[in-house]
C-alpha cells in the first residue's frame, strides 16, 4: 500500500492550463451575446413600478426611449425636483418631442419605421400630467406603439 | 535555419486567460442583464380637433376613473384595484346579457354585415370565417373600457390599473383559447393568436377619454 501510493504521488502531472483562455473566451462570447450596452446615462431617477402583465421588448433596436422622472440629486440644483423629460443624454422640454422622434425615425431603414415603439420609463411616483402630455406629442407625431416600462414584482 | 528555429522560445500562453478575464469582467460591467419588460399599448391616432366624436353606447362603456388621490372607481362606485380585473372580465363577457353591461354581436353576424358592405374588407372576411371554423360562432363584445386619469394622479397606481385591466383581457383570451385549442395563448400560433385576438381585443380608450360621448 505505501508504494503505490508513493508512487501514485510522485507520477500526477500538472494540469494543463491552456485550455483556460478557450473557457473564458466562451464565458466572454457569451456576456458579449446576451447582454446589451446601457443605452444612456440617466439624468433621472428611475423607480420602475411593478405590474404583473409585462411582455419582454422584442426587437431591441427598434426601440426608442424616453425617460420620466426627477432629476439626480447632482442635477436637482438646475432643474429642481419636479420630474423631468429626459431624450438621449439630457433633459429636455416637451416640446423637443417630435424632433427626437424625427431623429429617431431618421435613424432607423425606412421600411421599420412603422414597427419603432417608444417606450416610457417613467418614475413610479411621477404625475399622470406629464406622461399624458407626452402621450398627447408622441400621437401629433403618429408616433402610436408605446411601452410602459414596468418591472415584475419578485413574489409571485 | 534549424539553429534559428532551436532559438525561438515558445510564447507564453498563460496570460492569455488574463488579458480574456479582463476582457469579460469589462463586459460584465458595461453593460446590463435585464431585458426591457412592460405593457405595450397603441395610442388612438391623433384626430382633427372639429371631428365628431365616436358614439358609444352608455352600457358598453365601462369608466374608470382615477382622482389624485388615487382612489379608483368604476361605473361611478369606488373600488379597488383587485376587484377590478373581475369586473372588466364580467363587463366584456356579460353572460346573462345583463343591461347594464356591455352589448355583443356574434362573429355570424359580424361576417355578413362585412359582405353586405359596398367594399367588403377581404381580410376581415377571412379572419371570420377562420373563427367560426376553429372557434365556433362566439359573442364578440362591443364595450370599451375608458380610462381617465387626474393629471396629479400617480404614475405607479396607473399602471396598475392598467395590469389590471390587461389582465382581465389576458384571462378571457387564455379561457378562449383553452376552450378552443386546449392551449394557453402564449403557446398558440401566431395566426391563432391573431383569431383569439380578434373575439378579444384590447378595448381600452385612454388618451382623449372624454371623446366618447354618450348616447
Amino acid at each position: 500500500m505505501a508504494v503505490i501510493g508513493k508512487k501514485k504521488e510522485r507520477s500526477t502531472p500538472a494540469i494543463s492550463t491552456a485550455s483556460l483562455p478557450d473557457i473564458i473566451f466562451i464565458l466572454l462570447f457569451f456576456f458579449m451575446v446576451s447582454t446589451t450596452i446601457k443605452e444612456v446615462d440617466y439624468k433621472v431617477i428611475i423607480r420602475l413600478p411593478e405590474a404583473t402583465q409585462v411582455k419582454k421588448l422584442e426587437n431591441k433596436s427598434l426601440v426608442s426611449y424616453i425617460y420620466i422622472g426627477p432629476p439626480q440629486k447632482a442635477l436637482q440644483e438646475r432643474y429642481g425636483t419636479k420630474p423631468v423629460i429626459q431624450l438621449n443624454d439630457q433633459i429636455a422640454s416637451l416640446s423637443q418631442i417630435p424632433q427626437y422622434v424625427e431623429l429617431e425615425r431618421a435613424q432607423r431603414p425606412q421600411a421599420d419605421v412603422p414597427k419603432m415603439t417608444f417606450s416610457l420609463k417613467v418614475d413610479k411616483e411621477t404625475d399622470m400630467g406629464i406622461v399624458t402630455d407626452v402621450k398627447q406629442e408622441l400621437r401629433k407625431v403618429q408616433a402610436l406603439k408605446i411601452n410602459y416600462s414596468a418591472r415584475k414584482p419578485y413574489t409571485k | 535555419m534549424a539553429r534559428r528555429r532551436k532559438g525561438i522560445p515558445e510564447i507564453n500562453a498563460a496570460s492569455m486567460a488574463d488579458i480574456a478575464f479582463m476582457l469579460l469582467i469589462f463586459f460584465l460591467v458595461t453593460t446590463t442583464m435585464s431585458v426591457d419588460k412592460g405593457i405595450t399599448r397603441k395610442l388612438p391616432p391623433p384626430v382633427p380637433p372639429d371631428a365628431e366624436a365616436p358614439k358609444v353606447k352608455e352600457r358598453n362603456v365601462l369608466t374608470v376613473l382615477v382622482n389624485k388621490d388615487n382612489q379608483v372607481a368604476a361605473k361611478g362606485e369606488l373600488t379597488d384595484i383587485d376587484a377590478l380585473t373581475q369586473m372588466v372580465k364580467d363587463f366584456i363577457v356579460n353572460p346573462n346579457d345583463d343591461p347594464n353591461l356591455s352589448e355583443h354581436e356574434f362573429i355570424s353576424d359580424l361576417l355578413e354585415k362585412e359582405m353586405k358592405k359596398p367594399n367588403p374588407d377581404k381580410k376581415k372576411i377571412e379572419t371570420y370565417k377562420r373563427i367560426l371554423d376553429e372557434i365556433g360562432n362566439v359573442p364578440k363584445s362591443k364595450g370599451v373600457v375608458s380610462l381617465q386619469t387626474d393629471r396629479a394622479t400617480k404614475y405607479e397606481v396607473y399602471i396598475q390599473v392598467q395590469d389590471a385591466i390587461v389582465k382581465a383581457f389576458n384571462e378571457l383570451r387564455d379561457d378562449l383559447a383553452k376552450q378552443a385549442y386546449g392551449k394557453p395563448y402564449n403557446d398558440l400560433k401566431e395566426d391563432q393568436q391573431k383569431l383569439i385576438r380578434e373575439v378579444y381585443p384590447v378595448s381600452l380608450s385612454e388618451a382623449e377619454p372624454r371623446r366618447v360621448k354618450t348616447k
